[in-house]
This record gives structure tokens, C-alpha cells and sequence, in this order.
């Protein structure tokens, strides 16, 4: 090869070359890639003036047009991959979102579960590890099921205790009402099943009651537990481990009081130790119980001098209260948005033991 | 029940404290309301003399008055607005820092016009003692020599007030003595023994006849009534120390005789009643009332009596109620000279009906409904005799009685052992007799069979858990040992029902597609339950607390709307509610059912509510109700694909956008769509308002299955899609051409879904619209060649017009 070929191919490097580091973007470096290594390029013009040299410059020359070639083409893809990262970067500039924007919570933070419910939960996830079941029975009681099976005759001075609805007597002077406790629950459990029996009985009652503190309809979560030798001592084993399970407390200070009850001979009151929900120095009266009354197991078809056992009850709205710090019994029934809001829970806060009841 | 501490110790010799007591009478069941210690409350409070009083050199009502307020010291200077404040004047003196309890203001050192008062002399008003405070309190001269003391001391009013809430078994509690005995069972004293009375019994034949006028059946009303006749009485106000046991107790004195029958009442728990003989009109006879009958009862009010009412009449007819309110007409009053003391026993339960019908709630009935000692008829009577001759003398006859008292003594055969057994105490024989002794029983027999009398006063004791009861609460029911509950072997099993699963589960899904849960009442207006199906005679209260509030809901929208709309008054129109409850369609237990329902109101939409800068949510419709009734159904693992949708949903729905899920013709599973105009207009809710209901109870049960799932059938095969527009008539479902296409190639068809609906244009004015689906099909053997899909293209074309007339659009 003549130097003065040489030197020509030293002029078209540097210019290809040139032209490259001055393409700007990608579509001019396409435009160059085209023009230099297309099929109709300065290269491959270059490689048909090969035919035309004298056979001993041929080499020579082909291996330096190759040489330049490589050269070139790796010069192009390093400015592209440039360009290409620069591009990239001016497209990530120029999609810059403002990220404060806000979203939509979702239906899951939007949904709330009542504080009854979740008490209810609460409560059967409880009493279920100590083998109890849940029973249940109809708001529309005869007068046998809610007071006489329950030794509660006619005349009882406990009948007038009890503000009870009642629907219009019918043709033969019976009348039904709606229950006042979920007793007629045990009592239906009794009638229905032979011991042992270990069942809560949750649900509404209902009486004419409606003031600051009391409302006509409320929740009454009751035990019941009958067999051949359940006594007193297992009550107040079962409602000490409740209170610590519900409350959520290693130890709870309880306090027993005799008291009376149609249904239940002997009859115990329960207050529980304040120092549970954080307010040591109180009592808080929360639940009355006892033995069944011998009266009440017989009227259920069975014989009090082989079953005995024991049956309590408390209310379930305020449980909830205490728990929970809730104030206004009338605020759990009026569906008022904004305290379901506050103070119910999340869908996914399902009360289990393994993972404790309030999560 | 109240009473005071001397009161008690009248019947307790005991040197037990104020907080002792407390604590025993609360443990054994008579539990303790309040106390009223005046001690705490007056203690402060000095007896104290004006030594000299003269003008507030700053006011022309006061007075500076200096005030000796204990022996020896130099006096106070005290400022006093009172009138009666002068010189001389033995009064009541609260020294500064003392809290007056008619003010609620403690004193405090400071000048009252310039002048520092030391202190306060004190109206009665201000110590709370009564409503004068006109002046300061006067005490008599004489108490000049006891400057200096305590004045609650001084004037014996430190004396504490009981207040037990009796409960309705304890009768024997009415009075002071059966507290006390119920104390010293409970080792809080000893019950001081009852004194003999003597010269009670006169020489005379009463002239005052009394007769018992019942049959047989209605003997029990009244089956004993004495009487003692006392001549010569000289009636007036009772001594100052009786006025004031009945007043520390919320007793009004009124005379000597009527005192005395109120404090017996409150002493023994045994009402008496005394008449004014010479008012009394031939014999004095217990009988029932007849109708038509009258009275003027001690309350100034007249009665009408009934047939069903023990009435004590003479022969100008009823005098009173047994056992509830004596007659204003036939009572003692200060110029009473003959009386005719009653003593009575009436039947708890008449006594408690006729308390009812005449609303009347007198201290006798409280008593009476209870069950009054019937052995105390005569001791009673004696009592009061005794009191009555000692108060205002006179001349007793002898007593006279008519029937008997129905006090055939109890025995109950019992074994010690039941008191471990049903309690888990462990307590020795000798104690389980003690405890019942103290109580009044007497045993007899060894502790495995005794024999135990029960006293009178206690109609609540008929069988041994009610003995054991008596030795449980007095023992202690702090001697009860905790005792764990056996627990079934092994880990915990589940115990919730198909029916409480499925709630639970409903309840969850609803909270987790953002409705809100609400509780609402089971009762509702009459109108509104009519509304939506119910209002059945049969499920209206007889005595609602409130119309709104009347007949039992026959389901739960009525419930979820007036919460809707109390929402929106409050500003909340996005509110999505629902409630997981009991509804009732009639009055048996099977009619009542489960239901899950909401209420979607405004934009409260599963994707947000609202307005929003990714777009503002739409009205909501009965496509949200829709997803809420299918998602519930689906929880439940009901599939849904098998369920069918028809077009008649109940009135209270928007006709023309409802529905119902049902499975076959008898199967309701849920309602769903918006609300009908009428409706929202009834409950005064603007906009549309989307609602569904579930019902729980018509899911049929799940076959048991094996746990484990089917063999997953997944082929690699890619499947086809194929898009098909159909030109329908408007009123085509698109449920119909869904189905269609899906049972044109079971084989190869997995699943069909609607992706557009375009009514309007020039289809509108031909009544037609177009409906767009995408087939999925799924090729399991080998790839799909153009003629396989051709061929099931054709097939679904043909079986939607088949279906429905549908062409494929052009």
C-alpha cells in the first residue's frame, strides 16, 4: 500500500470518527452507523475499491480497511451505549411522579367489625379451648323457657325485677316475650342434651329499660356447665382464667359475694380488680353466677342428686366497655359512622390464643 | 334496708368497725349501697359559745361575734350574717379548714369586709341536718359546759347509716335483727338474746271482733290476723329518741303510734298497723275485695279494689290493703283514745300483684311480698303493745286471733357432705352446724343424714343447695379453692357450628369489602316493618318502650337505612353500613333467621367513596350491592356460577335494578339491587342508595368432603382467546348469552366473560344493544388449528341465537 493511501485511510478513520463523537443522540448515530458500516457505507464502499488495487496491495490494504472497521464500530457502539444511558437518564428525569400524592386506603382499612363482635370472638375463642360450644336459641321466649324452668314462678318478686316485653296474650291467655337473659338458652341445652355439657350462650336480650346506662336491647354472653361433679371451686376457676384471658393480664384480682338468684343456689356475685383495665383501687362488678338450682336441673328432666353444675352470666356490651374503654352504651346501637369508625376493629384483627385476642 | 350502727348494736353486741361491717355484710349477701358516717362528714364541727357579738364596722348585716371554742382559750373573732347571733348563744362552730357540707366549701382564712373570721358558726342547713337556715343553730344553755366537744357527739347524731341492698330472698332482713344475726353467724358479735316483755296481755275481751271471710281456695290471702285492743291511750309525738331512729333511717315521725308500728317494722322486718278503734265500724274482717270498692288510703289517694286484692274492711267496707297501705279514714291520730293494733300475715305473692295493680310501694309490701315471719304474728303484736304502753299508756285487752299462721316448721333432710360437693370447701361437720345453729335452724341427727329444722323467717331455705348456700356464704366464699376444670385430652377441638362458621366468615368478608358493621334494634316501627314485609300481628310488642321501637324487624334494612340517613344528617353520605343479626318472619323459633346485610349509600363504592384526583368515585348501584350478596355467597363457598339470578326482588327494591340469587324455584339465597324511590323517600334519603341481603340459613349445608383438593388439571397448551360481538334486543340478560356460549363447547370452553355493553346510537332506536364477550378456550390434546377455532366460533354464534336471537355484529 502506498503511504499515500495510508494516509488516506488515516484521514477517513479520524473522520468517521469524527462523525461519530458528533452524533448527538441516538437516531444520528443510527443515521452514522448507517452511512459508515451500512451495506451501502463508507466501509463497504471502501472494501469494493479493493478489486481494483494491483493484487499485492490487496492485502495489505484489506487488513487495514478491517482494522478501521473494528475500530470504528467499537468507537460507535460506546458513544451509543452513552447516548443510550443519557437518554435513559433525561427519560427517568422527565418522569419524575410527585410521590406525595395520596391513595385510596382500600376497603380492608375502610371496614370495621363492631366491638361486639369482636367481643363475641374474643369470648368463644376463650371459653372453646376450655371445651365449651357455643349454644344458641331464639330473641321470641315462652313464658316456661325464660322464667318457670328457671324457677321463676308467676309470682316471683324476680319476674318484676325483669322489665319484660311481651307480645299479645293469645286465645288461651299464653303470651310470648322477648327474653330478658340468655338462660332459656341453658335451659333449651339442658332439654336437648345429656350431660356432660359445657356450652356459652351468647346473644341479645332484652329489657324495658332505657336510660343513660341501660338500653332495651343488649348482649348477655352466659356459661353453663353440667355434670356429676363440677362444684364451686371450678367456677371460680374458670371465670379467674377468663378474666386474665379476656383482659389480657397474668394475674387479676377477684372478688366473690354471695348474692341470689332464682336459677342458681348458691348464688355468687363477681367484681373484679380495676388494676385489669388499668385503674387500680376499683372494683367492677361484672358478672352473677352459682350452682344450678336443683329446681332449675329437675324442671330440665334431669336428676339434681346425680348432675350438678354451674352457670354464670355477664353482659357483653359491658365487657366491652370495660376492655375497650368505651362510655356509651346507646352509641353501640345507633350506627353512628364516625364511633363504628373508632372504635371497631380491622377485618383482620380475628382474636386467636396463639396470637393474642387484641393482636 | 337502711340502719343505723347504735340501731344495730341494739341486736349485736359487737365492737366490729364501720369498714368491718361493710366488707361482712357485702361477702354474706347483703350487699352494702352506701354508709352515711357523719363522723366523717361533721366531725369538725365544735360546740361553741358567742362570748360577746357586736356590729361589722364594714356591713350592716354582719356581725362580729367572738366565739369561745374550747375551754380555757382565748375566744376567735368570726364574722356571722346570722340574726339570731348573739351574746350568750351556744351554737355550732366549724373551725377553718373544715369542709361544709351544705356548701361544698372548705373555709379558708380570709377577710370577709375586711374583717379575718377565724371560723363559721353554722345553720343546721349548712351541716345538712335540716332546711333552716334562717339563723345559726341554737343549742340550749346548758351545753355552755360543754364548749369545746364534738357536736355530732354532743347531739348523739354520730351514729353511721347503713343502706343493704336486700335481695328478694331475705325477708328475715327487713329488719335490724335479722341482719344482726346474720352478722354474728358470720362472727362479727354476738346476737344479744330477745328481752321478756311482760304485762303485754290484758284481762279484757277486745270489743273489736275480727273475722277471717274467705273460702277455702283464697284462705291462704290472710290466714292469720290478731288483734289487741288498748283503751285509754294518750296519743302525741313519739319520744325525741325514736323520732330519731326513724328519721336517721328516711322515716317521717308522725305520733307516738304510728311510730311505733313503723320502727317494729324496720326492727323486726314485721309491719303491724294501728286503728283507731272508735272510728271502726262493727267487726274488723279480712276478706277479698269485691268490685266496685273504694277507699282513701294513708297516701291521701283513693283506691278501686278488686277481687283479686285482700282487702281489711268493717261494715262500712274496705279500710285498706292487707299487707300494702292502711285507710286514711280509720288511722290514729294525736286525739286517738281506743286503738285496735293489727298484726298480720298476708301472702307474699297477692301481696305482690295487688303492690302492682295499684302501683302502691309501701314499706308493709316490701315486706310483705318477701314473706313476713309468720311466727311473729303474736310476738309482734306483744311488741308493739309493749311499746305502745310504755309510750302512751293505756289499758291492753287480751289478744285476739283469728286462723292460724301457716308456720308448720320445714325440715330438710341433709347430708354435710353436699356443702363439699357443691362448693369444694373443706369444712368440718362441727363448723356446718355452727354456721346453721347461729342461723336459727336446729339440727338433729349425725352429719351424714340430719335432720334441719328451718327457722321461720326463712321461706327461702326449702333444700339442701339452699343449706349449703348458708354455710357457703357465711363460711366464706373466699374458702373456695380454685379449681382447675378438667380439661378433654389433646389439643383444644373446634366447637362453632355450620351456622356461627358462617357467620363469622360473612361477617369478616363484608368489613374486608369496606362496609362498616352496625348493630341496630330488633324492634322497629310498625311502618317500616310493614314496609319490608312484616308488621304481622304476632310480632308486635304489647308494651313497646316507644313506637319507633314496636314490632319485631322481619329484616335488617329497616335498621341499616335510619342509620343511613342519621348518617347523612351528620354529614356522612358515603356511608357503606352492614349487619350480621337475627330477623323474624314469624314468632317460632324456626321463623327467626340469619341474615347479612348492607346498605352502600352516596359513592361508598368496594374501590373508595368520593371524590379523588385518579377519578372521583361513581353513584353507587346495584352492581356494588350485587358483588356484596356474591362475595358473602362465595365466602361461604357457595359457587355462585351455579346460582340463578332472577328479576324479582321485593317491593322495597328499584323494580327495574334488582335482583335475586337464588338456587332453583324455592332457594332464595340473597336480594340485591337499589332501593326504590319510595322507599329512599320514606326514609327521607336523597340519592341512590344500593343494599343486599343474604340469608344465612338457605345455604345448603357443604357435602363433607375429603381435605384433600383435587388434582390440579393445568395444561401447557397456550390457550385461545376469541372475541364475539352480539347485536341483541335490549331486553336480553346478558346472563343468557354468557350461558349459551359457555354450553356451546363444554369441552373446550373454560370461561366466558362480558367485557362491553353499548346501548345507544342507531341500536337505541331500534331497541337493541350490543353486548361484546371473550370466550377462553382451552385446547387439552394438541394446538388449535384456524378450523377447530372456526368450528367453535360457528357453535357459539348458533347457541347464542338460538338463546337469544343474537346475531354476531358486522
Amino acid at each position: 500500500m502506498t503511504s499515500a493511501a495510508a494516509a488516506d485511510l488515516q484521514a477517513l478513520e479520524k473522520e468517521l470518527l469524527a462523525s461519530i463523537a458528533g452524533a448527538g443522540d441516538l437516531s444520528a448515530i443510527e443515521q452514522v452507523r448507517i452511512a459508515v458500516l451500512g451495506k451501502k457505507g463508507r466501509i463497504a464502499e471502501l472494501m469494493q475499491t479493493l478489486g481494483k488495487l494491483p493484487p499485492e496491495e490487496r492485502k495489505s490494504f484489506g487488513q487495514s480497511v478491517n482494522e478501521i472497521k473494528s475500530r470504528v464500530s467499537e468507537a460507535l457502539e460506546a458513544h451509543k451505549a452513552d447516548l443510550e444511558t443519557k437518554a435513559l437518564s433525561q427519560r427517568l428525569e422527565s418522569e419524575r411522579a410527585d410521590v406525595t400524592l395520596p391513595v385510596r386506603g382500600g376497603a380492608i382499612a375502610d371496614g370495621r367489625i363492631h366491638p361486639v363482635s369482636q367481643v363475641y370472638d374474643e369470648c368463644v375463642e376463650i371459653f372453646a379451648d376450655m371445651g365449651f360450644a357455643v349454644a344458641e336459641g331464639p330473641d321470641i321466649e315462652s313464658d316456661d323457657l325464660n322464667f318457670t324452668k328457671l324457677n321463676i314462678p308467676p309470682e316471683h318478686p324476680a319476674r318484676q325485677e325483669h322489665d319484660t316485653f311481651y307480645f299479645n296474650p293469645k286465645a288461651d291467655g299464653s303470651r310470648l316475650l322477648l327474653r330478658t337473659h340468655t338462660s332459656p338458652v341453658q335451659i333449651r341445652t339442658m332439654l336437648s342434651s345429656k350431660p356432660p355439657i359445657r356450652v356459652i350462650a351468647p346473644g341479645r336480650v332484652y329489657r324495658r329499660d332505657s336510660d343513660q346506662t341501660h338500653t332495651p336491647m343488649f348482649h348477655q354472653i352466659e356459661g353453663l356447665v353440667i355434670d356429676e361433679s363440677t362444684h364451686m371451686g371450678h367456677l371460680k376457676w374458670v371465670l379467674e382464667e377468663f378474666c386474665k384471658a379476656f383482659f389480657e393480664v397474668d394475674e387479676v384480682k377477684m372478688r366473690f359475694r354471695a348474692s341470689h338468684f332464682p336459677f342458681t343456689e348458691p348464688s355468687m356475685e363477681v367484681d373484679v380488680g380495676a388494676e385489669a383495665i388499668g385503674k387500680p383501687g376499683q372494683w367492677l362488678e361484672i358478672l352473677g353466677c352459682g350452682m344450678v338450682h336443683p329446681n332449675v336441673i329437675r324442671n330440665c328432666g334431669l336428676d339434681p342428686d346425680k348432675y350438678q353444675g354451674f352457670a354464670f352470666g355477664m353482659g357483653l356490651d359491658r365487657i366491652a366497655m370495660l376492655k375497650y374503654g368505651l362510655t356509651d352504651l346507646r352509641a353501640f346501637f345507633s350506627g353512628d359512622m364516625r364511633w363504628l369508625r373508632h372504635y371497631g376493629f380491622s377485618v383482620l384483627d380475628v382474636p386467636t390464643l396463639s396470637g393474642g385476642l387484641s393482636g | 334496708m337502711k340502719f343505723t350502727l347504735s340501731w344495730l348494736k341494739d341486736h349485736l353486741d359487737t365492737d366490729a368497725s364501720i369498714a368491718a361491717l361493710e366488707q361482712t355484710l357485702s361477702a354474706i349477701g347483703l350487699e352494702v349501697e352506701s354508709i352515711d358516717d357523719p363522723g366523717a362528714k361533721l366531725g369538725a364541727f365544735r360546740v361553741a359559745r358567742i362570748v360577746e357579738a357586736k356590729r361589722h364596722p364594714n356591713a350592716d348585716k354582719l356581725q362580729i361575734v367572738m366565739v369561745e371554742t374550747d375551754k380555757g382559750k382565748p375566744p376567735l373573732e368570726v364574722v356571722c350574717g346570722a340574726p339570731n347571733a348573739r351574746t350568750g348563744l351556744v351554737g355550732v362552730f366549724a373551725p377553718l379548714g373544715t369542709c361544709i357540707p351544705g356548701s361544698n366549701i372548705t373555709l379558708e382564712k380570709k377577710p370577709v369586709r375586711g374583717v379575718v373570721s377565724n371560723g363559721m358558726m353554722c345553720s343546721a342547713a349548712e351541716l345538712e341536718l335540716s332546711d333552716e337556715s334562717a339563723g345559726i343553730i341554737e343549742l340550749p344553755e346548758d351545753m355552755a359546759s360543754r364548749v369545746g366537744e364534738a357536736y355530732i357527739e354532743v347531739a348523739g347524731l354520730n351514729d353511721p347509716v347503713f343502706e343493704v341492698k336486700l335481695t328478694p330472698n331475705r325477708p328475715d332482713c327487713t329488719g335490724v335483727r335479722g341482719i344482726a344475726r346474720d352478722l354474728a353467724a358470720a362472727g362479727l358479735g354476738t346476737l344479744k338474746p330477745e328481752l321478756k316483755l311482760s304485762g303485754v296481755e290484758g284481762s279484757f275481751e277486745s270489743p273489736v271482733d275480727i273475722n277471717l271471710e274467705f273460702s277455702k281456695d283464697t284462705a291462704d290471702a290472710c290466714p292469720v290476723f290478731a288483734g289487741r285492743y288498748v283503751r285509754g291511750v294518750k296519743n302525741g309525738p313519739s319520744p325525741a329518741w325514736l323520732q330519731q331512729r326513724l328519721k336517721s333511717v328516711g322515716l317521717r315521725p308522725i305520733n307516738a303510734l304510728v311510730d311505733v308500728t313503723n320502727y317494729i317494722s324496720q326492727d323486726r322486718g314485721r309491719p303491724l298497723h294501728v286503728y283507731d278503734a272508735d272510728k271502726l265500724k262493727g267487726a274488723v274482717r279480712a276478706r277479698l275485695g269485691k268490685a266496685g270498692e273504694k277507699f282513701l288510703a294513708l297516701d291521701g289517694k283513693e283506691y278501686a279494689v278488686d277481687e283479686t286484692m285482700c282487702v281489711i274492711a268493717d261494715d262500712s267496707g274496705p279500710l285498706g290493703l292487707g299487707g300494702v297501705i292502711g285507710g286514711e279514714d280509720s288511722g290514729s291520730t294525736e286525739v286517738t283514745v281506743n286503738v285496735l293494733i293489727e298484726s298480720a300475715y298476708f301472702d307474699p305473692a297477692r301481696t305482690a300483684q295487688t303492690g302492682r295493680k295499684t302501683g302502691l310501694v309501701t314499706d308493709a309490701r316490701y315486706r310483705f311480698e318477701r314473706g313476713v315471719d309468720p311466727a311473729s304474728v303474736l310476738p309482734g303484736l306483744d311488741l308493739a303493745t309493749d311499746m305502745i304502753l310504755k309510750l302512751v299508756g293505756g289499758e291492753p285487752s287480751k289478744a285476739q286471733v283469728a286462723g292460724k299462721p301457716p308456720a308448720e316448721p320445714r325440715v330438710i333432710d341433709f347430708d354435710f357432705a353436699r356443702v363439699a360437693k357443691l362448693s369444694g370447701i373443706d369444712i368440718k361437720d362441727s363448723e356446718i352446724k355452727t354456721i346453721l345453729e347461729k342461723l336459727g335452724c336446729t339440727l338433729s341427727g349425725k352429719g351424714n343424714a340430719a335432720k334441719v329444722t328451718v327457722p321461720t323467717w326463712r321461706p327461702d331455705i326449702h333444700g339442701a343447695a339452699d343449706l349449703v348456700e348458708e354455710v357457703v356464704r357465711i363460711a366464706g366464699l373466699d374458702r373456695i379453692p380454685l379449681t382447675p376444670l378438667p380439661r378433654p385430652a389433646g389439643v383444644a377441638r373446634p366447637v362453632l357450628t355450620e351456622r356461627q362458621k358462617r357467620a363469622r366468615r360473612a361477617r369478616r368478608t363484608l368489613a374486608a369489602r369496606g362496609l362498616v358493621e352496625a348493630i341496630t334494634w330488633s324492634f322497629i316501627p310498625d311502618g317500616e316493618a310493614k314496609a319490608f314485609g312484616g308488621g304481622d300481628a304476632a310480632l308486635v310488642l304489647a308494651n313497646p318502650i316507644s313506637v319507633e321501637m314496636s314490632s319485631m324487624r322481619p329484616g335488617l334494612l329497616p335498621g341499616l337505612l335510619s342509620a343511613l340517613k342519621r348518617n347523612h344528617n351528620r354529614g356522612f353520605s358515603d356511608a357503606a353500613l352492614f349487619e350480621l343479626g337475627q330477623a323474624y318472619r314469624g314468632e317460632k323459633a324456626e321463623d327467626q333467621y340469619l341474615s347479612a346485610s348492607g346498605v352502600r349509600g352516596g359513592t361508598a363504592k368496594l374501590s373508595g367513596s368520593g371524590r379523588h384526583w385518579d377519578g372521583a368515585a361513581k353513584g353507587v348501584d346495584l352492581y356494588d350491592a350485587k358483588a356484596d350478596a356474591v362475595a358473602v355467597l362465595f365466602s361461604l363457598g357457595l359457587d355462585v356460577a351455579k346460582a340463578q339470578v332472577t328479576r324479582d326482588a321485593p317491593d322495597w327494591y328499584h323494580p327495574g335494578r334488582s335482583g335475586t340469587l337464588r338456587l332453583g324455584p324455592k332457594t332464595v339465597l340473597a336480594h340485591f339491587g337499589e332501593l326504590h324511590p319510595a322507599t329512599l323517600k320514606a326514609f327521607g334519603i336523597d340519592g341512590p342508595v344500593a343494599a343486599f341481603e343474604v340469608f344465612l340459613d338457605a345455604i345448603p349445608a357443604q357435602k363433607a368432603k375429603s381435605r384433600a383438593k383435587p388434582r390440579l388439571e393445568a395444561n401447557d397448551l397456550m390457550p385461545v382467546r376469541r372475541d364475539f360481538a352480539f347485536v341483541l334486543d335490549k331486553g336480553v340478560a346478558a346472563g343468557d348469552v354468557v350461558k349459551a356460549a359457555a354450553g356451546a363447547d363444554k369441552a373446550l370452553i373454560r370461561e366466558v366473560s362480558v367485557f362491553d355493553v353499548f346501548e345507544g346510537g342507531a341500536l337505541e332506536k331500534e331497541g337493541k344493544k350490543s353486548l361484546a364477550i371473550e370466550v377462553t378456550l382451552q385446547p387439552t390434546a394438541e394446538t388449535l388449528t384456524d378450523k377447530d377455532i372456526e368450528a367453535v366460533s360457528s357453535k357459539i354464534a348458533a347457541a347464542v341465537k338460538a338463546a337469544t336471537g343474537g346475531e354476531i355484529r358486522s
